[in-house]
């Protein structure tokens, strides 16, 4: 077992461990705590894979932002009946139904990915500029786009497991020409940000204090 | 430092396995070592604007020792629970804080090359794990079970989260000029003569940096910001419940933060570990030995470092000097700095030094440079000459009290 293999199984017991704790506490505050140290091991996680940008905007967007959202909501409506969960028998059981099917679900879908990509040379780690890649992969430059990715519709659909690295500038694989398609991220994007800022000004507005007609009338 | 243990001989097996041990244990070391300084510094500082000594009884007339003293009470102090408070969010609370200003660390290069981790992107990262700290601040302000700390704590995060927008913005400034986020990179863009500064670069450039400086002040909780610490509303705000040694983890997270801010700006403005005088001096004095390993820049770095630390520890400095200088601002008119004022501010420099980026031809920009470093140079020298030579006076006779003093004294 070397050090990769070791610190992986640290942090995936650690946000494993946090992620039972959100759904086991009773506390609501307590369980956004919980929640705290499962996001910061997923950014965890994504430090040891090399992608140190995606781990930062992890931190970044979800534990600076999404959760201290989240906790402030909690905290300043945790009213009576919120601050001890008490969870019947019966919703434990469709829970814990509906979180074994959808493991089912990842572990099928994930399980044929069998060639673990080690980074065991320290240069090509530190080299990594995982930021660079992005920027090119949303804007739609073409050596960005792996030739898994770029294909033409008509091809068949890869076998499952059979993800091999190819050279991805060949232009030819067993014989047949492939033409090359770019993927621009960038309008998907934008589309989900500004989903998102709808779905913020529609929150905002259902949440507006509402003014209260019966006590201006008591007050008249 | 794996290249330095393999020279001392050690095989490289166990050179790569105690260098991050060993980084890391200096990192702790320099932090902890800081943050004593600082305490000390703070206090010295706070009495000289006040026109009063400071510490001067423990450890002789500066009162050196002095830091240590409080260190052994905190210590010693009852670790007191209140009764509401929840026990788990309570405890919690200052390890957050602390882990948060204290993680940043890893990415910050003391020179070139000289980080415990040299990340692509590292002032994101940076700003990343500091943003991490507001989650420790919300949990002690919620878990401590009492109103003065929930108020306070709530008030912190909502300005601690708000600053960290525009000073996002003015970090991308010079991010901007330089091309990449790196800070080793943007700190070796700056080397040889001061006028090469990202702080002279450009009109925008300057702006960025005091924007910077001000919204790094408000995210470190520090004066005219520090509605955390208003005795004269608050108590004490999120830490009203905490004493001893649980509090002293909150002010090194502080320390340790303003500590990594004052580096950030360093770096992407000041020249980073550059002398401002000298080419990079890992160069000047460079000396490969036959085993390949260069002892020169060894030497060159360890002078590089010097210089990092006591550039950071003026701008820290001059963080204490506002504290102690301007009044504590009110939370209305906290956020409105920030959203009314800094927020808009640093858009339009982010647009102005894109726009520079793209427009300005290279000679004129050299030219804008090299005067804009001179005149900063010569203000510089001017303010430093009017304050030695002006001459301190004794008060004035107009003050009825005085003259009738300095009449019986003659």
């Amino acid at each position: 077992m070397d050090l990769t293999t070791f610190l992986f199984y640290v942090l995936a017991a650690l946000t494993g461990f946090s992620a039972i704790g959100v759904v086991v506490t009773q506390n609501i505050v307590r369980a956004a705590a919980w929640l705290l140290f499962a996001l910061a091991g997923t950014a965890g996680i994504f430090f040891l894979l090399g992608a140190d940008f995606v781990g930062a905007t992890q931190l970044l967007v979800y534990v600076g932002g999404t959760l201290v959202l989240v906790v402030f909501g909690v905290m300043l409506t945790a009213q009576g009946p919120f601050i001890n969960l008490r969870i019947s028998a019966i919703e434990w059981a469709v829970a814990a139904g509906v979180g074994l099917v959808l493991f089912g679900v990842l572990a099928v879908a994930v399980w044929p990915a069998t060639t673990p990509v080690y980074w065991t040379d320290k240069d090509a780690h530190r080299d990594l500029a995982s930021s660079a890649i992005l920027g090119e992969s949303l804007l739609g430059i073409e050596k960005a786009t792996p030739w898994w990715r770029a294909r033409h519709y008509s091809d068949p659909a890869p076998r499952p497991g059979s993800r091999e690295r190819k050279d991805i500038t060949a232009l030819s694989v067993n014989g047949i020409d492939r033409p090359r398609t770019r993927v621009a991220y960038l309008l998907p994007f934008e589309i989900v940000s500004v989903h998102l800022l709808v779905v913020l000004i529609g929150a905002a507005y259902l949440a507006r204090a509402k003014r209260r007609r019966t006590d201006v009338e008591q007050l008249s | 430092m794996v290249d330095l243990l393999k020279w001392i001989g050690l095989p490289p097996f166990i050179a790569e396995a105690l260098s991050p041990i060993i980084q890391v244990a200096l990192l702790v070391g320099f932090v902890l070592v800081s943050a004593i300084y600082f305490i000390w510094l703070e206090r010295k500082v706070a009495g000289r604007i006040q026109d009063r000594l400071g510490p001067t009884r423990v450890g002789g007339k500066f009162g050196w020792l002095q830091t240590i003293a409080d260190g052994i009470k905190l210590l010693v102090k009852e670790d007191l629970i209140p009764a509401d408070a929840d026990h788990m969010l309570f405890r919690l609370g200052p390890y957050i804080a602390f882990c948060g200003s204290f993680g940043a660390f890893i990415a910050l290069p003391f020179a070139d090359g000289w980080a415990a981790r040299v990340l692509s992107i590292s002032v994101f990262f940076m700003l990343a794990v500091m943003s991490s700290e507001v989650f420790g601040i919300i949990l002690a302000g919620y878990g401590s079970g009492s109103k003065w700390a929930l108020f306070g704590g709530m008030r912190e995060a909502a300005q601690m989260v708000s600053y960290e927008v525009p000073m996002a913005v003015c970090v991308l400034v010079p991010v901007i000029v330089a091309g990449s986020m790196d800070l080793n990179y943007i700190a070796n863009q700056q080397n040889g003569g001061f006028w090469n500064w990202y702080l002279f670069h450009d009109p925008f450039t300057f702006g960025a940096f005091w924007t910077y400086f001000t919204c790094a002040t408000a995210s470190c909780k520090r004066a005219p910001f520090d509605l955390a610490e208003a005795e004269s509303e608050l108590v004490a705000g999120f830490h009203t419940e905490y004493s001893g040694l649980r509090w002293s983890f909150f002010f090194m997270a502080e320390y340790a933060s303003m500590f990594a801010v004052s580096g950030i700006a360093t770096l992407l403005f000041l020249g980073g570990w550059n002398t401002g005088l000298t080419p990079a001096l890992s160069h000047v004095f460079s000396h490969p030995l036959e085993s390949g390993f260069d002892i020169g820049a060894l030497f060159g770095n360890l002078i590089n470092v010097a210089v990092f630390i006591v550039k950071s520890w003026l701008l820290v400095f001059v963080m204490m000097w506002v504290r102690w200088t301007l009044p504590r601002l009110r939370i209305d008119q906290v956020m409105m700095t920030c959203l009314k004022y800094l927020l808009p501010i640093s858009c339009v420099l982010l647009l102005g030094v894109s726009v520079w980026q793209v427009l300005v031809p290279t000679a004129l920009e050299v030219w804008v440079r090299v005067i804009f470093a001179a005149a900063c140079l010569l203000i510089v020298l001017w303010t430093g000459f009017k304050i030695v030579s002006t001459p301190s006076m004794l008060p004035t006779p107009s003050v009825p009290a005085f003259a009738a003093a300095a009449k019986r004294d003659q």
